[in-house]
């Protein structure tokens, strides 16, 4: 047989092809990685002289070389531990509830349009929710009173700060652990029903383990998200010059991320660097917590292959 | 076959009717099965063949379209009634499917998961042992009970998945096509285990293969577009079929 007349030979232009989408793929890469690489040198160069295990101890002040992290470091650890224990709860168990056990009809795809589009409100957005729903509590004060032993309304506190932040993220973490539930194949499913295992034992035990890899990368994403949120934690009203750290969930609080736009948005140049240190610390805890996040997953695939 | 006495109904179908949405996919199958029997249901593809096969213990209930017409009895209880609780009844029906399907678990815990879910109370290591031998397993796993069962091959997965299955003593079992994804050597283990199940169990096998069907069952059923055309001993069937559709099949006139 001829090939060549079953064929059209275009091999240099199909190589050539191939080689340019090659290159394509490589420069959108490229941008973001050097994006990355200059704006973190920059932050280095300017925060890392301002960087010092006493930057960590010490309050905000006036001076610049006696400016400190601590109270915004400690908040924002308490905001984030606090959110992520209400949110990965939460968030993994409504995702069980829509992959595994409602029926999937027309009500579930509304839930699911809903859970959509929260993910993409603006955050300014939760902050003012949190404010009134929260903070105030639909009441014209804030002094609190206490109820069956909760103080209410919230206050400018720490939980008022989780919850809002809980319910900025929650959408991600919902839609994140749904596409790993999905991803569990069925035939893992049938496999449990058809030794007369029930709904729970199957997802206690079969279901969980396997999605449990892309649920963490979802807390991963919700996790550095709520960390790194100013706007909804500025509008709930968060402190931005505190002078002491907080000791219960009721005590108000700043967080990071604030701290760092209160300094930035300073006239004097040497705001500017304890700017960037704090940036770098920032930066540190989140690189941590994910480092955290990424050991558990591989942990999670290990017994997974196992 | 030769049956001794008149055997106890296992599973019968009562003018049973399977439907995905509009589409019927079972129309009006009436048949029984008796104790320690294996049936084989043969039939080109999209035939209803595995359809009915996942009704006996309410595998479809799982498929949101799917309907349900006429009557299933079990032991002579309608299990599609009220008070039936499928979890018990999958306990006592139980099903190997297709492509094997082990737990990403160690073979030990393949096997004990289920009986630990269902409150078994006896001894888990002479169950792994027990089971491992009744579906051919044992000698190729015994020294590595704590492996993944995914290390194991295509065709030992098949025989664990089967083994699983035994461990929760069903009284019949429901096999899909068990060899479709085998190779012929696994395929013709699996056939000697299923032949050794027949002293315990009630086999109802689908199989698209009807060399298999004549090696491995007693009687053997023909499905062709939903309708059940022919049910009878399988050497009858495969010799002196009583339908033209049937012949057709069997001689590879069709399907």
């Amino acid at each position: 047989m001829n090939r060549s007349q079953h064929f059209q030979d275009r091999f240099t232009q199909r190589h050539r092809k191939d080689r340019l989408f090659k290159s394509l793929t490589k420069v959108a890469m490229s941008i973001g990685f050097i994006a990355l690489a200059i704006l973190l040198t920059g932050i280095l160069i300017e925060g890392l002289p301002w960087l010092s295990w006493d930057f960590l101890d010490r309050y905000p002040s006036r001076t610049p070389s006696k400016a400190g992290f601590k109270a915004a470091f400690w908040g924002s650890l308490w905001v984030i531990g606090l959110t992520t224990l209400m949110t990965v709860p939460i968030g993994v168990a409504g995702a069980v509830y829509l992959e595994e056990y409602s029926a999937k009809g027309r009500f579930a795809k509304f839930i699911e349009l809903l859970i959509s589009n929260l993910a993409g409100v603006p955050s300014i957005l939760y902050g003012m929710l949190g404010l009134i729903a929260f903070v105030r509590m639909f009441q014209p004060t804030t002094d609190p009173t206490t109820f069956l032993g909760i103080q209410v309304p919230f206050g400018r506190s720490v939980l008022a700060g989780t919850c809002t932040l809980s319910l900025l993220v929650l959408p991600v973490l919902t839609i994140a652990s749904r596409e790993a539930l999905k991803a569990v194949p069925d035939s893992l499913r049938l496999a449990a029903f058809g030794l007369g295992a029930t709904r729970w034992q199957c997802v206690r035990h079969h279901v969980l383990p396997s999605a449990a890899p892309g649920i963490l990368t979802g807390v991963v994403l919700s996790i550095s998200r709520a960390l790194g949120e100013t706007a909804p934690l500025v509008m709930m009203g968060a402190l931005t010059y505190v002078a002491f750290t907080p000791s219960t969930v009721y005590d108000p609080f700043t967080a990071m991320p604030i701290q760092i736009f209160n300094w930035a948005s300073r006239p004097q140049p040497e705001f500017q660097s304890v700017a960037a240190a704090g940036i770098i610390v920032l930066l540190a805890v989140l690189l941590g917590m994910n480092a955290v996040v990424v050991l558990l997953r591989n942990r999670a695939e290990r017994s997974k292959a196992a | 076959m030769k049956n001794p006495v008149i055997p106890r109904t296992v599973l019968e179908a009562r003018n049973l009717s399977i439907h995905y949405g509009d589409s019927a996919a079972v129309s009006g199958v009436s048949l029984k099965i008796p104790e320690r029997e294996v049936l084989a249901i043969i039939g080109p593809s999209g035939c209803g063949k595995s359809t009915l096969l996942r009704s006996f213990n309410r595998m479809n209930d799982f498929i949101d379209s799917c309907r349900f017409e006429g009557e299933l009895l079990f032991e002579g209880v309608n299990i599609y009634g009220p008070n039936i609780d499928p979890v018990e009844l999958r306990q006592r029906i139980g099903m190997v499917f297709q492509r094997p399907n082990p737990f990403p678990k160690s073979i030990r815990a393949n096997i004990t998961w289920a009986p630990r879910m269902a409150g078994y109370l006896g001894d888990y290591d002479e169950l792994v042992e027990r089971t491992l031998r009744e579906a051919a397993l044992w000698d190729e796993s015994k020294d590595k009970l704590d492996k993944s069962a995914l290390s194991l091959s295509g065709g030992q997965q098949q025989r664990l998945c089967i083994a699983r299955s035994l461990a929760m003593s069903p009284e019949v079992l429901l096999m899909d096509e068990p060899c479709s994804a085998l190779d012929p050597i696994a395929t013709g283990k699996i056939e000697e285990l299923i032949r050794g199940l027949r002293e315990q169990y009630t086999v109802v096998i689908v199989t698209h293969n009807l060399q298999q069907a004549g090696r491995i069952s007693d009687r053997t059923a023909f499905m062709y577009q939903g309708d059940l055309i022919e049910i009878d001993q399988t050497d009858r069937l495969f010799t002196q079929p009583a339908k033209k559709k049937t012949e057709d099949y069997i001689t590879g006139r069709f399907g």
